[in-house]
């Protein structure tokens, strides 16, 4: 009984839809930025592999189905960016500017210090699109050669410190300006810190949502000219 | 459009770019571009935001579970990440700041910018 129902990838795909569905359920509940359903399904997942010495081989049969739904969803970033084509046009030089400043900024410090750290091309390459939204930092990762798995950790960390110094950089850094607060918020932390934006005020959310897809776009573009 | 006929829609607008990149001479991640593809039928009018709802509601609202698997492979490669911990925690806690500030003083010189050329037109 256990081979069947190691060998099923309902396994995998019951243990992810589970734990998510209880990050969620404890996001809702604390409503702390910290207790993000993302980080708590997967240190979960993790720990309960581990604990009932599930083999990962196991578990991957059913993530295989769900990492086929990555393309799909990154498609549908498109209607994020349509969605707010009013805001995009009355803000299109400023949302260009940052957005081509916040992926320039990110690739180029990630790629220096990656280089002084003397760490290697799978690391370095998973590193690279670290402030882009998941679904696209995957598939940039991926093409370069990358360690996907080191991208999801870092991305979702990279949100999370985003998203939670967001208030505070703005104000260290003198950041008024309610569409330059959700552009910045958008460009170095992702849809994480979109939600955090929201909190922040209604242009800084619109703005740092524009600025998920064009900055991955942009980071696109960037990391196929880069020498990596 | 019924919720199966949305998702032959999606899949279909992947499929397409999958082929497209497989062509390309460049390591282009095919679901960037279903992005731009798609972004680019929805400016030409092909289909309305309306039309794929129920379809991009969901998916859009349940983005992160589609990360899971990607995160629990970690499992995989920890080994690599503990050894490399340290300079990727710094890297991270450096560089999200910088391109905080960076992004957020190029925009408001940009609108600063942009405000005094309008006064000097009037």
């Amino acid at each position: 009984m256990m081979q069947a129902i190691l060998d099923s990838p309902l396994l995998g795909l019951g243990l992810s839809a589970a734990t998510f569905a209880l990050g969620r359920w404890i996001q809702k509940k604390t409503g702390w930025t910290i207790a993000n359903p993302l980080l708590i399904s997967a240190v979960l997942s993790i720990a309960l592999l581990l604990v009932l010495e599930i083999p990962y081989e196991a578990y991957a049969q059913g993530g295989e189905f769900i990492n086929l739904m990555l393309s799909p969803v990154t498609a549908i970033l498109a209607l994020g960016i349509y969605n707010q084509r009013a805001v995009l046009k009355r803000y299109f030089v400023p949302v260009l500017v940052g957005c081509l400043v916040g992926s320039a900024s990110s690739v180029l410090s990630v790629l220096g210090l990656c280089r002084l750290f003397g760490l290697d091309q799978t690391i370095t390459a998973a590193l690279i699109p670290k402030s882009c939204t998941t679904a696209i930092a995957l598939g940039i990762a991926e093409a370069k050669g990358g360690i996907v798995a080191i991208t999801a950790a870092c991305v979702i960390f990279t949100g999370l410190v985003g998203a939670l110094g967001a208030p505070l950089f703005a104000k260290v850094f003198r950041i008024t300006d309610p569409v330059a607060q959700g552009l910045a918020v958008g460009a170095c932390s992702h849809a994480l810190g979109t939600s955090k934006a929201r909190e922040m005020g209604e242009l800084q959310g619109a703005m740092s949502s524009i600025a998920i897809g064009v900055c991955g776009l942009l980071t696109v573009l960037l990391s196929l000219v880069l020498p990596l | 459009m019924s919720v199966l006929a949305q998702l032959a829609v999606i899949f279909l607008v992947c499929l397409i770019s999958e082929g497209i990149c497989a062509l390309l001479p460049i390591a282009f991640p095919a679901a960037v571009m279903a992005m731009v593809l798609l972004l680019l039928l929805l400016f030409g009018r092909a289909f309305k935001p309306e039309q794929l709802r129920e379809s991009s509601d969901f998916l859009l609202d349940h983005m992160a579970f589609f990360f899971v698997p990607g995160c629990v492979s970690l499992i995989k490669y920890w080994d690599v990440m503990a050894a490399n911990l340290l300079p990727i925690l710094v890297i991270i806690l450096v560089t999200t700041p910088l391109v905080f500030f960076l992004t957020g003083h190029a925009v408001q010189l940009t609108l600063r910018l942009m405000t005094r050329k309008e006064e000097t037109k009037q």
